[in-house]
């Protein structure tokens, strides 16, 4: 089973709840899509890690073989090409590596190379397998290190740490996702991220559940969202400052705090429920 | 020497447009021989690298130097690459950047923006 994690904003806890709920159960796998600020593994601290690069393909046109027809840079979507006195320039960043330009050229003149953009960690935490895919300071894209996240998943039960949002890095990071937990802060502003999250899972017909973090004594406009909308919510973890603290001091609160090990249990045999 | 400059409406005496690469028209103005043309921007609806795009077009027009008030740093980089000169342009209309011009009252635009591919810029 294929569990993602995911958020409308930053900070709501999609790492908390991905990292605990992966310690929760047998033969698991922890993949971290965020591959901006992956920080699933300050958690896990893996050992045993082993590094595979991540690349893309990039055009290169050889100037022996050019006659300057244009027709690459007349094709390319993106624009990503221009040719200006005589000579072409790439612009790496706005290339998406569909390979066009090299199939539109009449002369074989572009050749592809392949382009680092970010590297996938593989280690292990006890039995765990923990994945995290890293993207190069300055690169405009993590989508190909997702895709190729997403492409090998290692284990049965695989847990998939998302980037907040709803942009297309999300909905890569979700597409072989049977189920999705939403996490979400009780307040007004959590509310107005969670729809956008909602929206997509909608969108995409995926099965999925609430977890409200961060819960306290006060108002709780996300339970009364979940209430009036009738969504299930699978569990309410409070705002209790030992678990705070413990995960700010980079535990896993599964292994150090026997309410937040029962919460996390009782997710995933409510996420086995419902996906069989 | 021949200029472009971008612009919402075919008329040289409106307001300059605020950005370049989602630019209706470009004005293309012979500053020699007084003649104005107008070109469409290809770029207009491109779902990205506009301004490359926009800009390759400005330059196979055969223009020298270029009026604006502000560029994304890939289109800078195609025009510094084609060695066009590139002018911060004050407010009002074209034909009025053009008379600075003439008397080489306008400065040269030499920062530039991380562009704002797809958010918009207005």
């Amino acid at each position: 089973m294929n569990i993602a994690v995911l958020s409308g904003k930053g900070g709501t806890g999609k790492t908390f709840v991905s990292c605990n709920l992966a310690s929760a159960i047998e033969k698991s796998a922890y993949i971290d899509c965020d591959v901006e600020e992956p920080n699933g593994h300050l958690f896990f601290k893996p050992t045993d890690v082993c590094s595979q690069k991540v690349c893309v393909k990039i055009p290169q046109i050889l100037a022996d073989r050019c006659n300057h027809c244009r027709k690459c840079v007349d094709f390319c979507h993106f624009n990503a090409l221009a040719f200006i006195k005589e000579e072409p320039m790439l612009f790496r960043g706005v290339c998406h590596s569909c390979g066009g330009c090299k199939i539109v050229c009449p002369n074989q003149a572009v050749v592809e190379k392949d382009y680092s953009i970010g590297e996938i960690r593989t280690g292990k935490h006890r039995s765990i397998i923990v994945k995290t895919g890293i993207m190069n300071i300055g690169e405009e894209s993590g989508v190909p290190i997702i895709r190729e996240l997403i492409k090998n998943l290692p284990c049965k039960n695989n847990i998939i740490d998302c980037p907040p949002g709803s942009a297309c890095t999300v909905m890569e990071s979700i597409k072989e996702a049977d189920y999705c937990v939403i996490v979400a802060e009780p307040s007004i502003f959590g509310v107005h991220n969670f729809q956008m999250v909602y929206k997509l899972v909608k969108i995409l017909k995926k099965p999925f559940g609430i977890v409200i973090n961060k819960v306290n004594d006060l108002n709780n406009p996300m339970q009364e969202l979940c209430e009036k909308l009738q969504l299930p919510v699978l569990e309410q973890i409070p705002f209790a400052c030992e678990i705070a603290a413990q995960n700010a001091a980079g535990n896993l609160v599964y292994e150090t705090n026997q309410k937040a090990k029962e919460i996390f249990e009782r997710l995933y045999a409510k996420i086995s429920e419902v996906v069989k | 020497m021949k200029i472009a400059i971008p612009m919402e409406e075919k008329s040289i005496n409106t307001n300059i447009c605020v950005t370049f690469g989602r630019a209706l028209f470009f004005l293309i103005f012979d500053t020699d021989t007084e003649e104005e043309k107008y070109i469409e921007n290809p770029a207009l609806s491109a779902q990205g690298g506009a301004g490359i795009k926009a800009a390759q077009a400005v330059i196979d027009a055969g223009v020298e130097a270029v009026i604006l008030p502000r560029l994304g740093q890939n289109a800078a980089e195609v025009f510094q690459t084609g060695q066009i000169v590139l002018y911060k342009a004050e407010f009002g209309s074209a034909k009025h950047n053009i008379e600075l011009l003439k008397e080489c009252k306008l400065s040269k635009l030499t920062e530039f923006h991380s562009g704002f591919h797809g958010r918009g810029g207005r």
